[in-house]
């Protein structure tokens, strides 16, 4: 399976929509060689604007330059985006539903050596809790790119959530991504794992590993966590004898939260992983950090055979 | 837009009244920093700004962004009196569904260039104004209004060190020095002096005016507009409530209710 960064991606699509829109404009808090925002900044420097160490005016900002019609990007790490800049978000951008597209970057663990402080484990939450946004978190570098182009297209404001680290692809490069709609990446007929992120790649190696003992999974790419279709969740549950969510951020306001408010008159057993209303920690590597907090393949297995009793 | 002095005062005086029909009896209402700013808006409204009440969306308009959200009667009362919609409407500010919020809402009043309310970031908004339209390589102007309380926000000053190094010298900024704040004077909470001193060491041009004063209002802002690269503040020395004889430095007025008899006191002291 091929690897590919998402924040490598999206400096490159950024770009690539730059030289077709001019309108684009790109603000950043001074973490631009690992955001991947200079591959912008050296083709457009006009159009680009480093606010250094200033998350709240980067934001604000980026709400007065959408205000004379440009799509300004505003740039920095998930926790740094979504939370030091909660209330510009929600009173400048979001009230008025301007045109300013919000990246938290390194989100989740996946800045696994610098600890709590930089691990958003709670952004997915504060984001969904605001009217007007969009929020979506993609799960491998084709979604990332696709999801790019669809913000771009799309008038108001939207959070995306990028991963640290190299993912495989789980995607086709034919896949289509439509806002708010959810994806079956692989058919199952026993039980329905709904994931995004990192986690939807590991929800496919878990089904596949199970597949090998005849346990059927169905597994879902919940990317857009808002607007959802939730009709879709609904038919995709539909007739199973359990249904998991995975992600890698809280179990409070993510994608268990998503799910079981859409499946609340549905009675099967639920099991969800995510983390249990914890911060983050250092590490020495990114893998130890999610076993710590169960976010693996082996987590999904034991789950699904839990449901099944097997 | 040639209006006199005399009928720009006159103007001046009506949006007082504006104000005060706004807030009514019984009601709460921001009277002391909107009355603050009567001239200043009457100067950007009716003598200063290039904008077309027919045409709120002009691209080639100035803009203006009220970062003391608070302070928005006096805004509305501006540009009913500049005709973006009918008077009558200011008798409904605050009501449940009403197109004049409690705060400036550009997704429901026509001539609102920004949401303000949560104060520090009007400025900010002000810049990436300043910045996108000189981008696109316009003429506009974007003028701001900020409190001497709501200076007290940390992002006023990353916005101030903003503005400097892009060298926004289309942005226009007031900040209304009324010395006092919802729960008291500004001098008993924190240290803003030296004002000017502040600004000028973030970069900005920094100008002082009588806040009342017509004339003074329009020649500080010739006098700033001769100045290149560097944003420019003028620091305008306001009288908190000023015009309503019993609101005027009263802190109780920030947001206060008015009774019938000062309601009666207030309307006949302005309608004459």
């Amino acid at each position: 399976m091929r690897l590919q960064n998402q924040r490598q991606i999206y400096g490159e699509t950024l770009l690539e929509l730059g030289r077709k829109n001019k309108n684009i404009v790109v603000l950043e808090a001074d973490l631009g060689k690992s955001t991947m925002t200079t591959l912008f900044e050296q083709e457009f420097p006009d159009r680009f604007f480093e606010m250094g160490i200033g998350e709240a005016n980067m934001t604000s900002f980026a709400a007065g330059l959408s205000l004379t019609g440009k799509i300004a990007f505003t740039n920095s790490f998930a926790v740094f985006a979504a939370g030091r800049a909660f209330d510009q978000i929600r009173q400048g951008i979001s009230i008025p539903g301007l045109n300013v597209k919000i990246i938290g970057s390194s989100a989740g663990l996946s800045d696994f050596g610098d600890g709590a402080t930089h691990q958003s484990v709670e952004d997915i939450a504060i984001m969904r809790a605001i009217p007007n946004m969009t929020v979506l978190a993609p799960a491998d570098g084709i979604e990332t790119r696709k999801m790019i182009h669809k913000m771009v297209e799309y008038n108001g404001p939207v959070y995306l959530r990028l991963n640290r680290h190299d993912l495989p692809d789980i995607f086709p490069e034919s896949q289509e991504f439509i806002i708010g709609k959810p994806y079956m990446i692989k058919d199952g007929k026993d039980i329905v794992v709904f994931s995004n992120g990192i986690m939807a790649a590991k929800a496919l190696r878990a089904a596949e590993e199970l597949e090998k003992e005849e346990i059927s999974v169905r597994v879902v790419n919940v990317s857009s966590l808002k607007p959802v279709d939730e009709g879709e969740i609904r038919r995709f549950a539909h007739n199973m004898k359990g249904v998991i969510t995975t992600e890698e951020h809280s179990v409070i306001g993510g994608l268990a939260s998503v799910i079981t408010f859409i499946l609340s008159g549905f009675s099967m057993p639920f099991r969800h992983i995510a983390i249990n209303d914890r911060f983050g920690q250092s590490a020495h590597s990114y893998d130890e950090l999610l076993d710590e907090y169960g976010l693996n393949t082996k987590n999904i297995i034991d789950s699904v055979k839990l449901i099944l009793h097997k | 837009m040639n209006k006199t002095i005399a009928e720009l005062e006159k103007i001046a005086r009506i949006l007082r009244l504006d104000v005060i029909r706004m807030i009514g009896v019984g009601q709460k209402g921001h009277l002391g920093g909107s009355c603050s700013l009567s001239e200043i808006v009457t100067v950007l409204y009716f003598s200063r700004m290039k904008h077309d009440p027919d045409h709120p969306d002009w691209e080639e308009r100035d803009r203006f962004i009220l970062s003391k959200g608070h302070a928005a009667l006096i805004q509305y009362a501006a540009l009913a009196e500049a005709g973006y919609f009918p008077k009558e409407e200011i008798y409904s500010v605050k009501k449940l569904g009403a197109m004049l919020q409690g705060h400036p809402d550009m997704t429901t009043t026509p001539g609102i260039e920004g949401n303000t309310g949560s104060l520090g970031q009007g400025l900010s908004m002000a810049c990436g104004m300043a910045a996108g339209l000189r981008l696109d390589g316009r003429k506009s102007k974007v003028y701001c209004i900020i409190g001497d309380g709501e200076i007290a926000e940390g992002q006023i000053w990353e916005a101030a060190m903003a503005a400097s190094f892009y060298k926004l010298d289309n942005l226009i900024v007031f900040l209304d020095k009324n010395r006092l704040q919802a729960m008291g004077p500004v001098a008993d909470r924190y240290n803003t002096n030296p004002l000017a001193g502040k600004w000028q060491a973030f970069g900005w041009h920094v100008a002082e005016t009588d806040g009342h004063e017509i004339k003074e209002i329009i020649k500080i802002l010739d006098q700033v507009d001769e100045i290149k690269n560097k944003p420019k503040l003028i620091i305008a020395h306001t009288v908190k409530g000023k015009g309503v004889s019993f609101a005027e430095n009263v802190v109780a007025f920030h947001n206060g209710e008015l009774t019938g008899e000062q309601f009666e006191t207030a309307c006949s002291e302005l309608e004459k």
